[in-house]
């Protein structure tokens, strides 16, 4: 019994810097609208500029002086994010800031490493606190104990700050409608600012109290990133207390898991969410979303339209240029092509869900990576002919769409977007921890093509016409009757409705096409690389697809396939510097500023402003 | 005249806030019947669960003696129950002629469609019912460019491709001219009389109520406090004291 | 007090205000008629900088506003209560009536919570309820409420009688002569004649985003051609 006792300690302890970084995440989203990806990254700033201030602050006041220090430190560095990027684009379509904040992960990743090097920091131990109490004979760190008394204390605190003072007042009004909290005199710059300044001094607490039982390393960011929205999808976006109650339940379910399933600790987590979201698809504590009130709405799309002959001829000499390309270009351009190829694909079935659909998925990479991984276990483990395994990709994807869609689409905006991410976790996560079937980060090697596609030039065909095949099936079904019942169910769920249109259904099967194409090109990769890692059902990789989607322009399919030849040149030239993820992390960043619009929407509305000063021009 | 919808002690209640409480009434074929009452008085609620957006709390809902409580807004759509909005809900990224279009594929069925190029389906039909409230200048202009009126019109057509038996409109002259009020009720109006079908409308312009309404509800905090022809609830002294007033204060200004 | 000099205004690409001027002096009440897409709307938040305009100028006492953000304008002691009454819905009316809260100021009425609950005596019976439990008169009653805990010198009422039942009307036209009674300068767009009348000094009528009429409702009585055509009666 005492055992147990103490593991639920142990799990009440750990809660402390979960619930610390969740409920910044949650308070910036509830007035600023953002999901703010780079919270992870704000954590991990605290983890190691606490570690430094320890070393130099001596003693206990030092100690816990260090902590205060590093919550103030991380949320001025909050404010300047908020005030140099996120101010700038708040009028920026729907969720395009996300890109912004993964610009920032990517600066200050490289950033950290810049300062503090590769090597992981072991944290100090609490001065005064550095052994353990007996409780009911089983030993339980002091530190734990000065935790669990903690957390409350921080709960009560913001609870007041939001409930009973006049920012707290402020900021609940400004979450529901900040243009009129501004109307009425309130300067909302500051308050936004302010709020995210608070909501990064969290997650800067969180990530230095958790300093005596860790340390900092440079993969903290991304590994605290989904547990956290784990914890706000099971307590409710935007509530305090759901976030608390939700920290403790996963925090303590780890603990046990760690002493009793150490196999599956990851797994369980999303098996207790997917648990909580079946009974309350709105988490604990959290209420229906009502999106769109008052709400910045972005310029109306127009009505799509086939290409015209110039588009034709255009597609066309592309694509000619592309099959002609082994004639004069050199092998490692080949290569590079095939790679674009992949990725457009991938992104295309991205753009697919999120711009004709309006679902925001975080998670698509489960879906690449799960083919991939799909026709790869079965090359492995059971020789499968390669034809049969690559068929086998698009096939496992779209089921796993299937499934997964199945518990999403229930849920829309933000909260669909999460728990698309956390799904895609849990796909990682059976990657990584599931060794005796995928051999975990060690990867599946040996995954090459069958003879008669064996070669540069054979496989870069098969690329090219399945690849090209894929993106221009998506584009047809955009334009058929389920692309415009898809886009329907967009643009006004409620009419959709009103004139026969089951919106669940339509997008369910749209979900799960655009994870039959993203498995396609998880197919195409796996025999291009010959290997498979978990690395390809990461967040970051899933993160490769929304950026391009977004840098590309949400509005064009031509977006998603610009973006991702974009991208994917970018790295190809920058990975060779040491420091390319500050760099790429710029781009990104001075994209979003520059071109609110994406690539191709921004070219297009030149394009349109050039011609019309050409019909305006006096003959 | 036979009955077409039925509701019967209708309720709803939000966290403990009694939007509509018990209310009971029926529109019968060939009818346009009005439902007035002061913002808030729960009219777009009791709408929003005949056409099954809400689920009521208590009470059901019968259209022509069929149970239809809590079903959703699609299947009642197929049971031939038009519905326009009072913030009008067309697409934003379609062209005019493509929102009926869209509204014409569901009708025939073709949805889950892959093959077919949506703009080419249906066109000429959609053209017909663009004629029907005079849109049909503007087919291939993109939605989002309509004027107000206009919309309003589109949206009328919409809901006019099902063949409906009951139209179900919220506030369908909110935001426009007089003129164009007056000319969009008589639209209503023919489509009613041509049509043989029935109407139910929400409105704020009583001039627009008194002048089309066959009958008239209203409502007030959730109850239905009359149920008759213009001239009893004109005369009604409880909705002359709840809602129409007596109007002493601008008749006085109207005199100096 | 208000100067409003060939302000152009657009959504989007629609250029919906194509050159309004007029003014108004302290202590009037001004109403702006017209029917909805008019401009009445759109004059309310150019003015204040909620949809800044492209050209022209908009000055308060002097001060030139175009270009500033909404809140120095309502810091500079404009009201602002928006057509669609926006009450945050989650709290309570004494939280909503805080939100508003500004410090006195010189020149303008000086409004307390408990004021305000005897001018708008149904907000005094649901202080603790949530706005969005709350009918359709009350909340605007509450937005009123709340942009006068802000000691506004000049008001913009975006259409109050819209959507209210004709009884709770009547009341609301009451408060607005009081208001003017305390010395407050008022802007107010209406589609309502009656009401405007009731209550105003002087006509505005946009149509198109211009002005075709400006003078006293004795004048307006005068043209009825002009308010045949634009209002609804």
């Amino acid at each position: 019994m005492a055992f147990y006792l103490a593991l639920f300690l142990t799990g009440l302890a750990n809660a402390a810097a979960l619930f610390l970084v969740a409920s910044g995440l949650s308070l910036i989203f509830g007035v600023t609208r953002i999901v703010n990806f780079a919270h992870g990254s704000l954590y991990m700033l605290g983890a190691f500029i606490g570690v430094t201030l320890m070393q130099v602050l001596p003693g206990a006041v030092g100690f816990w002086g260090a902590i205060l220090l590093t919550g103030l430190a991380v949320g001025v560095i909050g404010a300047l994010v908020e005030i140099v990027v996120l101010r700038r684009i708040y009028r920026a379509p729907e969720l395009f800031q996300l890109v912004a904040t993964f610009g920032v992960i990517l600066v200050i990743q490289d950033l950290a490493l810049m300062i503090w090097g590769a090597e992981d920091r072991l944290g100090p131990r609490a001065p005064g606190l550095r052994g353990v109490w007996r409780i009911f004979g089983e030993p339980v760190p002091k530190y734990d104990i000065v935790l669990i008394a903690i957390t409350p204390v921080i709960l009560l605190a913001l609870w007041y700050l939001i409930t009973r003072t006049r920012l707290g007042i402020l900021v609940r009004a400004a979450t529901q409608d900040r243009e009129m909290v501004g109307a009425l005199g309130v300067n909302q710059a500051w308050l936004f600012t302010g709020v995210f300044a608070l909501g990064s001094a969290l997650a800067g607490w969180g990530g230095a109290l958790q300093l005596p039982k860790g340390g900092a390393d440079l993969l903290m960011d991304f590994n605290i990133i989904g547990t956290v929205f784990v914890v706000v999808v099971i307590g409710g976006m935007g509530s305090l207390p759901g976030a608390f109650i939700a920290a403790v339940l996963i925090s303590v379910l780890n603990a046990f898991g760690v002493a009793f399933l150490p196999q599956s600790t990851l797994v369980l987590m999303f098996v207790v969410m997917a648990a909580v979201l079946i009974v309350r698809p709105y988490g604990l504590l959290g209420r229906e979303e009502v999106a769109g009130e008052h709400g910045q709405v972005g310029a109306p799309e127009s009505p799509i339209r086939p290409y015209g002959p110039r588009g034709i001829v255009l597609t066309a000499f592309l694509l000619a240029l592309l099959a002609s390309l082994p004639g004069f270009a050199e092998p490692f351009v080949l290569t590079l092509v095939i790679d674009i190829v992949v990725f457009a694909l991938f992104a295309a079935s991205l753009h697919f869900i999120l711009g004709t659909g309006g679902m925001v998925s975080f998670g698509h990479a489960a879906f690449f990576g799960g083919g991939a991984y799909a026709a790869a276990l079965l090359v492995f483990h059971t020789d499968t002919p390669m034809e049969l395994a690559f068929l086998f990709a698009p096939l496992a994807a779209g089921l796993l769409a299937l499934a997964i869609g199945w518990f999403c689409i229930r849920l829309s905006g933000v909260y669909f977007a999460m728990l698309t991410l956390a799904f895609s976790q849990l796909v990682w996560s059976l990657a990584f921890q599931w060794r005796s079937l995928t051999r975990g980060d060690d990867g599946l090697i040996n995954i090459w093509p069958a003879d008669w596609l064996n070669g540069p030039l054979p496989y870069y065909y098969f690329t090219l016409i399945l690849g090209v095949g894929g993106i221009l099936t998506l584009r047809h079904i955009i334009h058929s009757p389920f692309g415009y019942a898809l886009r329907a169910g967009r643009d006004s769920p409620r009419q959709a409705e009103a004139m026969g249109i089951d919106v669940k259904r339509v997008q369910l099967v749209a979900f799960a096409l655009a994870g039959m194409m993203a498995g396609l090109a998880g197919g195409l990769f796996v025999f291009s690389k010959g290997s498979v890692f978990p690395t390809e059902l990461e967040i970051a990789k899933s993160f490769d697809a929304l950026i391009v989607v977004f840098l590309g322009g949400v509005k064009t399919l031509a977006g998603g396939v610009v973006g991702a030849s974009f991208l994917t040149s970018v790295e190809h030239w920058l990975t060779r510097l040491e420091y390319w993820r500050l760099l790429l992390g710029l781009v990104i960043i001075a994209v979003v500023i520059l071109m609110p619009e994406g690539i191709v929407g921004t070219l297009r509305r030149q394009a349109l402003r050039l011609r019309r000063a050409d019909e305006e021009a006096p003959r | 005249m036979t009955e077409i919808l039925r509701a019967e002690r209708l309720r709803k209640s939000y966290d403990g806030f009694l939007a509509v409480d018990g209310v009971s009434f029926s529109v019968r074929a060939g009818e346009l019947k009005a439902l007035i009452g002061p913002n808030g008085a729960g009219k777009s609620t009791c709408f929003n669960m005949l056409t099954g957006q809400l689920k009521p709390t208590a009470g059901e809902v019968y259209l022509r003696g069929t149970r239809i409580t809590g079903k959703p807004p699609r299947e009642i759509w197929r049971m031939g129950v038009g519905r326009t909005f009072q913030i009008t809900g067309t697409y934003r990224s379609m062209s005019v002629i493509e929102n009926v279009q869209m509204a014409l594929i569901s009708h025939h069925r073709r949805l889950f469609s892959f093959g077919l190029r949506a703009w080419k389906l249906y066109r000429e039909e959609a053209l017909e019912f663009l004629r029907t409230v005079s849109l049909e200048d503007q087919a291939d202009r993109p939605c989002s460019v309509l004027a107000y009126g206009d919309l309003k019109r589109l949206e009328l057509a919409i809901a006019l491709c099902h063949r409906p038996r009951l139209l179900l409109m919220d506030e369908p002259t909110a935001g426009m001219a007089p003129s164009a009020r007056i000319e969009l009720m008589q639209l209503v109006a023919d489509i009613v009389r041509d049509q043989g079908l029935s109407v139910l409308f929400t409105e704020h312009d009583m001039d627009v109520v008194f002048a089309h309404a066959h009958h008239i509800m209203v409502l007030n905090r959730g109850k239905l406090i009359a149920d008759g022809t213009a001239e009893e609830v004109r005369s009604d002294p409880k909705v002359q004291e709840v809602y129409l007033g007596g109007g002493t204060l601008f008749k006085e200004a109207g005199r100096a | 007090m208000l100067e409003i000099s060939e302000i152009h205004s657009f959504y989007g690409k629609a250029h919906i205000l194509g050159g309004l001027s007029f003014s108004v002096a302290r202590g009037e009440v001004v109403a702006l008629l017209g029917r909805n897409g008019a401009g009445k709307s759109t004059t309310m938040k150019s003015v204040m900088q909620l949809l800044p305009p492209r050209s022209g100028s908009v000055t308060f006492e002097g001060h030139e506003l175009v270009g500033l953000p909404a809140y120095r304008v309502a810091k500079a002691g404009i009201g602002y209560v928006p057509e669609d009454r926006r009450v945050f819905s989650d709290l309570t009316v004494l939280e909503n009536l805080e939100v508003g809260r500004q410090p006195q100021r010189e020149g303008a009425p000086h409004w307390t919570v408990e004021q305000l609950f005897e001018l708008f005596p149904n907000l005094a019976e649901r202080r603790h309820n949530r706005g969005k439990h709350m009918s359709g008169g009350e909340q605007q009653m509450l937005t009123i409420a709340r942009t006068l805990m802000g000691n506004p010198a000049l008001l913009l009422l975006d259409e109050p009688s819209e959507g209210i039942a004709p009884v709770i009307v009547e009341q609301m036209a009451r408060s607005i002569l009081r208001l003017k009674a305390e010395g407050l300068t008022v802007l107010i767009s209406e589609q309502n004649l009656h009401f405007a009348r009731a209550v105003a000094d002087r006509a505005i009528i946009l149509e198109s985003g211009r002005k075709t009429f400006d003078g006293s409702f004795e004048a307006l009585e005068k043209q009825p051609e002009i308010r045949d055509a634009y209002l609804s009666l």
